[in-house]
């Protein structure tokens, strides 16, 4: 378990693509920098769908995790 | 007095870098647009060109998608009434799908199963269903261009396309593709 703790969990877990990537950027949206987010998703192409997408908006990429098909992505907003 | 004689240079300076400030975010904001061809009215081809238009929609960028011919049926209403059009234009309507909920498949179509089939195991995999991308797509903000020629050439009037959908011609396309780096015809 890593320490960092997220101020909002967003449970995707069952969505497809391209739904997660959409749920995520407005969940980015709509919080304030430097908050963290806790995203979790089961479809397995986000694990390199995240990193593209969080390239793109600026935001950091914290941590990924796997465990039991769900992705667990920690992001702080730029 | 030193002052007074500077500030026109100043203010000139000023002036050159805010221009120059414009220039560079105009450069900076090119590429971040997609935009893309729909000449195709098969199921599968529109589910892919809408997952991709939000999925770009989601990393940021603009969105057109110019929509021609085939591509129409796409963004048909469900229901419009062919009163008031032409006997070809009439037989025309009648044969194509009205709407994303009744195209057909470009593969295993089997008279219309396929798609159903396929509607069937996208819920199955909770896969979002072609209208509902369609109307985040445009709640997202994608334009939808729909090429006027086309439309007129097949006796399709504004009322029968969606709410929000705007017309154009090839030069709205090509003005909009000139502005990005990625374009596609689907």
């Amino acid at each position: 378990m890593s320490d960092i703790k997220a101020d909002e969990i967003i449970d995707l877990k069952g969505l497809n693509c391209p739904m997660p990537m959409l749920k995520t950027k407005k969940a980015l949206q709509n919080t304030t920098a430097g908050k963290i987010l806790q995203v979790e998703i089961t479809d397995a192409g986000s694990k390199s769908d995240m990193p593209a997408l969080l390239k793109r908006s600026g935001d950091e990429l914290l941590e990924v995790k796997e465990a039991g098909g769900v992705y667990t992505f920690l992001i702080k907003k730029k | 007095m030193g002052q007074e004689t500077n500030t026109p240079a100043i203010e000139s300076v000023a002036a050159q870098v805010k221009e120059l400030e414009s220039r560079i975010a105009a450069l900076e904001s090119k590429g971040d647009k997609l935009t893309m061809v729909l000449f195709s009215g098969d199921f599968d081809k529109a589910m892919a060109a809408f997952i991709i238009a939000n999925g770009a929609i989601a990393m940021g960028r603009e969105v057109t998608i110019f929509v021609t011919f085939w591509g129409l049926d796409v963004i048909k209403k469900a229901n419009f009434s062919t009163a008031g059009r032409g006997f070809l234009e009439k037989m025309v309507l009648m044969m194509r799908p009205k709407g994303a909920g009744k195209l057909a498949t470009s593969q295993m179509n089997f008279g219309g199963i396929g798609p159903k089939l396929f509607q069937f195991m996208m819920k199955q995999h909770n896969v979002e269903q072609l209208e509902s991308l369609i109307n985040m797509a445009i709640e997202y903000g994608v334009r939808i261009v729909a090429c006027k020629m086309s439309v007129d050439l097949m006796g399709i009037k504004e009322s029968d396309l969606l709410d929000g959908v705007e017309y154009g011609g090839v030069a709205a396309f090509l003005g909009d593709a000139y502005d990005g780096q990625v374009t596609m015809f689907i």
